[in-house]
């Protein structure tokens, strides 16, 4: 089932930044740190689990077309990460459990 | 004769603007309403030519060339030079320090990235610079 990110807000995900983009739909998850792997391997509309919380960040989920940035475990995203996220409109939730929590939470919304 | 023409500086460690040439590019193909396959794969080489030039050398610039039938990203700096390409180009090798390494960068997938989205790929390196060329066919 298609689902969207403002989906997650009732889930335990809570919005750190980037409102704008929250109609923005999900179809797949991508869990992974290294921004370049990511960039390659992640596919558009998924929504893309890290612990890096970066400025950069916001740069590789545009270019990739990723749905939204989760961060696990209450990581905290940088000051200007999230002036950008503002700006580029990129979703950026916060979540106190796991990446693999996450992704367990996403995997049965989208059964 | 190319149909657009666009030369952008980059600067060495900026990591703070790190992407802003890829996402600039991103927008024009975007305009030009190329495939999507198309823009994904010059992103990616626009992106990972920008990084290496912010991680590894002092500096330089990235030339973006748009024809009818191709797009060229030219990457230029003054160096130090990759000492061995060919080690370079084998994917998880990194002579990226420990402190970026742990912002996700330096994974070893630059150069790799690059020459597996691109149809032509070209790498010249001496301690005076590094010249990759990269060209995406339509």
């Amino acid at each position: 089932m298609g689902i969207k990110v403002e989906n997650l807000l009732k889930k335990g995900f809570s919005l750190v930044a980037g409102e704008k983009g929250i109609d923005r739909e999900i179809e797949g998850v991508y869990i992974c740190d290294l921004l370049s792997w990511v960039m390659s391997h992640a596919k558009a509309k998924d929504a893309w689990i890290t612990i890096q919380s970066h400025i950069n960040v916001i740069a590789v989920a545009l270019l990739s077309e990723i749905s939204c940035v989760i961060l696990p475990e209450n990581v905290k995203l940088d000051e200007d990460a999230k002036a950008k996220a503002e700006e580029e409109g990129i979703p950026v939730l916060s979540f106190s459990g796991t990446s693999y929590e996450a992704a367990i939470i996403l995997h049965e919304m989208m059964k | 004769m190319a149909l657009y023409s666009k030369e952008f500086e980059v600067k060495a460690r900026d990591f703070d603007s790190a992407g802003e040439v890829s996402s600039n590019l991103r927008a024009i193909l975007k305009q030009l309403s190329l495939a999507p396959d198309i823009v994904r794969r010059s992103c990616i080489v626009c992106y990972e030519a920008e990084m290496n030039i912010i991680i590894h050398s002092y500096g330089g610039t990235i030339k973006i060339e748009i024809f009818e039938d191709r797009i060229r990203i030219i990457a230029e700096d003054t160096g130090p030079g990759i000492e061995d390409i060919e080690l370079a180009m084998k994917e998880g090798y990194s002579t990226a320090p420990e402190e970026i390494r742990e912002m996700g960068f330096g994974a070893g997938m630059g150069l790799p990235n690059i020459k597996a989205n691109s149809d032509f790929m070209d790498i010249k390196s001496s301690k005076d610079g590094t010249v990759v060329v990269a060209e995406i066919l339509f």
